[in-house]
């Protein structure tokens, strides 16, 4: 469809952002609740197990669930206000069709006829384009019963091959890492691994503010004598107190694994027994890490060599560890490449698979981790199988019930599907929990591909910024309103437990796929009526392959606070340690501890290139982004939360002092910042905390306010992560010197 | 009810993370729903991510209460200094001006100083405050001296504070590091005392090419 109907301004004015403070029976003294539903929290993979207080079928606050184990009532400020998402004036509750003539460019309309133009419209674009003519985003902060059906709805309701999730920003670098050396894509310790570390080493994480519960468990590391090394261009505030900070260059982090691996092989600090029995492809990698001297390895990661030996020093002789890194060094052009660096070192030390011996990405998203196993990414089956394998496609299909042969091909990651907007293949879009106008790289190319499509069909419970664009609307459910599983940051499966039923005619997004699938006359294996019946479908597919769900039902969940997958069947405790030595799993079975037919690791060698954009004359500086602890990526939520947007009312762009100086920028003052692709002013803040070759600039907010207007679409060539963490930019006082 | 009395109230700075979890949980409290009643202060960011949560300290001799002239602040048996008594409480401002550690808050549209009473609803009952149940970093905790002592082998609590001629003795615990000599942390001094210039841990470990 082409243009947005009416001005941003009458559409925000409509549908919000507007921000939402306690107010009638949420702030009144003495409310007693009707009753406490203990559940998760809605943003991040973490998942803090939370209380909410329930009263008339609304959430009107929280009490810390103290029993719960990975947080123990511990909440970061986003859980504590997440309440307020609820009964919010800007909530969709009915159905809306793109009408210039009304206030804020949508007129409300009921649900059956909303979904009747949806289902004619997506007969007629694919009776005339083909199927594929029809595409569809997803999100991992939907349940693992949502995500599974929203695999299997591309597949057999839309039958096209395009569907693609925002994990494809989010995790995939790690799970293609993951899967290359160990066979499996999950963290491979329970978090209290941490706690028996001699040394902790976060690279890329800016753990106090996207993972704040994990900092309790480094603090604790830390008090038990642990050595804490933090790897950021910037000092986080987990960075304030660590042993060793390493600066790093944006897009460094493989060059600093590659010149410590190098110094553990010069001084023997390697696990040479574990090497040999264990692991495959070591002499490869220690030659092609010859070559990263510390010399070599600190020019080219902008660290003093001094503190390059010192990191590979406590690595190499530590008797344990734990190594966390998370989008820092995954957001790269070169992301798997960091991640499978990270890997070598752990692999080398042979410090894994034993308590105190820990290696993790630290998932972004609510569900993250289920979110990225079963069938929502574009190649992928059920059970964390690949849509590209034949004994996949037939094992899958027969749980379906239909032949291999109806099964799309694998489609393409969620950028490319914009590009295929582009070019036409792509017509029509639906989207489930996504918003890519804020999320995506070059989001002004994305906002264009939005218009360039024939009809696109938003299913969402706020008008996020890609709604803005849609022709059709449907009203969805927030995470307190279903039930479900989801898969967090440990790998361990929990159950989210509804508490109010949606408003108005808003329903769970696993039943508009349902509707949307028997409006299109293909309701065969979309007849679910529960979660649970889902889930057991979802046990049953997943079954046999690496991401094994089976023995997890929604009992044993509630009963041991989560049960870590694999779990094979209902007797199995699950699995909250990987690569025990001795453990068995379905792929080596019994061959050795890691998820090869050989029950060996994978050492793979880690080549470094620099970032796509480099510095140069024009565009000097690295543009660098993240996240704050008050905001949750697109900010669809965040930014509707009052207490939450008072506490970062707008992003900024960080500087350090002796830039500033050099540029005429006092603390506060409006600075432009420019890429090859856009530019945005804001305040800037001079501060010591960052490297002075590097601006950041936090990316939760839209329209002129969003940094990813300006991000790179660049994307490494195995997971297709954008690069979000560099890029060329000028930095100049805004109204001066713009090119 | 009272707090019960192997329960103290501890504030490690070392830990906190700034995220503002404390400010955020302390207005859901339900005697004083949608009004924090934590400063949570930035210490110079400029220089440094470091930040301190500031909670009542509740003083055994509460300056607050001795400078109140209508006698509205009351210090439980159990040495919990309670938020004003409403109707004694005449607006004046004097405990805000007065409180060494700055607690108070006048709120001037209900014209009452309110302040920390350590979650006086839930500690009574032997729950945790709202603050130190959420704080992810555990830089605000609520517990037994036991468990101060096995959770932190690093620091210990000191509850003796000089602010120039003025010593206070207080509730609330601070956390320092255990090898300092120091029994009384006098903060005026602290604050008259000429900075150190600390090394840069960023700049100290850039690529000498990389130094601008």
């Amino acid at each position: 469809m082409s243009e947005k109907p009416v001005a941003l301004e009458e559409i925000i004015n409509r549908f919000g952002p507007h921000l939402n403070y306690a107010t009638g029976q949420r702030l009144e003294t003495g409310t007693q609740p009707d009753r406490l539903v203990k559940t998760h929290c809605c943003f991040c993979g973490q998942q803090c197990g939370i209380q909410l207080k329930v009263r008339d079928q609304e959430v009107i606050g929280f009490e810390p669930w103290y029993d719960f184990p990975f947080n123990k009532g511990m909440l970061c400020p986003k859980g504590v206000k997440r309440y307020l998402q609820g009964s919010h004036p800007d909530r969709l509750v009915t159905a809306l069709e793109r009408d210039p003539g009304s206030p804020g460019g949508f007129r409300e309309c009921s649900y059956e006829s909303a979904l009747d133009r949806v289902v004619k419209t997506i007969s007629r674009l694919q009776a005339e384009h083909g199927n594929q003519a029809v595409g569809m985003l997803s999100g991992a902060s939907m349940t693992t019963e949502r995500t599974y059906l929203a695999g299997k709805f591309a597949r057999l309701g839309l039958k096209t091959p395009y569907i693609d999730y925002n994990g494809r920003l989010c995790m995939v670098s790690a799970g293609c890492g993951n899967k290359m050396a160990f066979g499996i894509d999950r963290a491979a310790n329970p978090w209290n691994d941490i706690l028996n570390a001699e040394v902790v080493w976060i690279s890329g994480a800016n753990v106090a503010e996207c993972a704040p519960i994990t900092t309790h468990y480094v603090w604790q590391a830390r008090e038990r004598g642990a050595r804490i090394i933090v790897v950021d261009p910037r000092v986080t505030p987990i960075a304030r107190t660590c042993d060793l900070f390493l600066p790093i260059k944006p897009g460094g982090d493989v060059a600093l694994f590659s010149g410590v691996l190098h110094l553990m092989i010069e001084n023997d600090w390697i696990d040479q027994e574990f090497i040999e029995n264990h692991t495959v492809g070591f002499e490869k990698v220690a030659e092609a890490v010859k070559s990263w001297t510390p010399s070599r390895t600190a020019q080219v990661t902008g660290l003093a060599e001094k503190a390059i030996r010192q990191a590979a020093e406590w690595w190499g002789e530590a008797g344990t560890s734990f190594l966390m890194h998370a989008r820092g060094i995954e957001h790269h052009s070169h992301g798997v490449q960091n991640v499978l660096g990270a890997i070598n070192i752990v692999l080398a030390s042979g410090r894994i698979g034993r308590p105190g011996c820990g290696y993790g990405t630290i998932t972004g998203q609510a569900n993250g981790q289920g979110g990225r196993e079963h069938g929502q990414k574009c190649d992928q089956l059920p059970g964390g199988r690949d849509l590209g394998n034949p004994e996949h496609r037939r094992h899958i299909a027969e749980i379906w019930g239909v032949s291999a042969d109806e099964l799309p091909q694998p489609g393409v990651d969620c950028y490319e599907m914009f590009r295929l907007i582009e070019k036409g293949t792509i017509r029509g879009l639906i989207s489930f929990c996504f918003n890519p106008k804020v999320s995506l790289p070059d989001s002004e190319y994305v906002a264009k591909m939005l218009d360039k499509l024939d009809f696109y069909v938003a299913v969402d419970f706020f008008l996020s910024e890609t709604a803005h664009h849609a022709d059709v609307v449907l009203p969805s459910a927030l995470q307190e309103e279903d039930e479900g599983t989801v898969t967090q940051i440990e790998g361990r499966v929990i159950k989210i437990n509804k508490a109010v039923d949606p408003p108005g005619e808003a329903r769970q997004d696993w039943k508009i796929m349902q509707e949307i699938a028997r409006g299109l006359g293909r309701e065969h294996g979309f007849q679910f009526n529960s979660p649970k019946e889902i889930w057991d479908e979802l046990r049953v597919a997943s079954k046999g392959g690496v991401a094994d769900y089976f023995g997890i039902t929604y009992e044993k969940i509630e009963k041991n606070y989560g049960v870590c997958w694999p779990c094979y069947s209902e007797e199995h405790p699950g699995t909250p340690r990987l690569f025990e030595p001795g453990s068995w799993n379905s792929v080596a079975n019994g061959a050795g501890p890691f998820f090869f037919p050989d029950g060996k690791a994978r050492f793979n060698v880690a080549e470094y290139t620099p970032p796509k954009e480099v510095p140069d004359q024009e565009y000097p500086y690295i543009l660098t982004t993240g996240r704050v602890v008050s905001q949750f990526l697109s900010g669809t939520q965040t930014r509707r939360i009052g207490p939450l947007v008072d506490q970062h009312p707008e992003p900024w762009i960080e500087v350090h002092p002796r830039l500033a100086e050099k540029l005429g920028l006092k603390n506060g003052d409006l600075a432009t910042a420019q890429t090859r692709r856009a530019t945005i002013t804001l305040p800037v803040k001079v501060v010591k905390t960052i490297r002075p070759d590097t601006l950041f600039i936090p990316y939760h907010w839209a329209g002129k306010r969003s940094v990813n207007r300006l991000t790179i679409a660049a994307q490494d060539p195995i997971s297709k992560i954008p690069e979000y963490k560099a890029c060329a930019a000028n930095l100049f006082v805004a109204g001066k010197g713009e090119s | 009810m009272a707090v019960p009395d192997n329960l103290n109230f501890y504030i490690d700075p070392n830990r906190c993370i700034g995220c503002e979890a404390c400010v955020q949980a302390c207005s859901e409290c339900d005697t004083h729903k949608g009004h924090s009643m934590i400063h949570l202060d930035f210490m110079d960011r400029a220089e440094t991510v470091q930040t301190v949560p500031v909670v009542c300290m509740h003083c055994d001799s509460p300056t607050c209460a001795e400078v109140c002239p209508a006698d509205a602040i009351k210090r439980t048996a159990d040495g919990v200094v309670q938020t004003a008594l409403k109707p004694r409480c005449i607006a004046c401002n004097n405990c805000v001006l007065a409180c060494p550690f700055g607690v108070p808050k006048m709120k001037s549209d209900f014209k009452l100083m309110m302040k920390c009473d350590m979650c006086y609803d839930r500690t009574s009952e032997g729950k945790k405050p709202m603050c130190a149940s959420v704080c992810p970093s555990q830089a605000l905790f609520f517990g037994t001296a036991e468990e101060i002592e096995r959770l932190r082998p690093r620091s210990r609590p000191i509850n003796q504070f000089q602010f120039g001629r003025q010593t206070i003795q207080t509730k609330v615990y601070m956390m320092v590091p255990r090898h300092s000599q120091e029994s009384l942390l006098s903060v005026t001094g602290i604050l008259e005392s000429e900075r150190e210039e600390s090394a840069d841990m960023l700049l100290d470990n850039l690529y000498e090419e990389d130094q601008p």
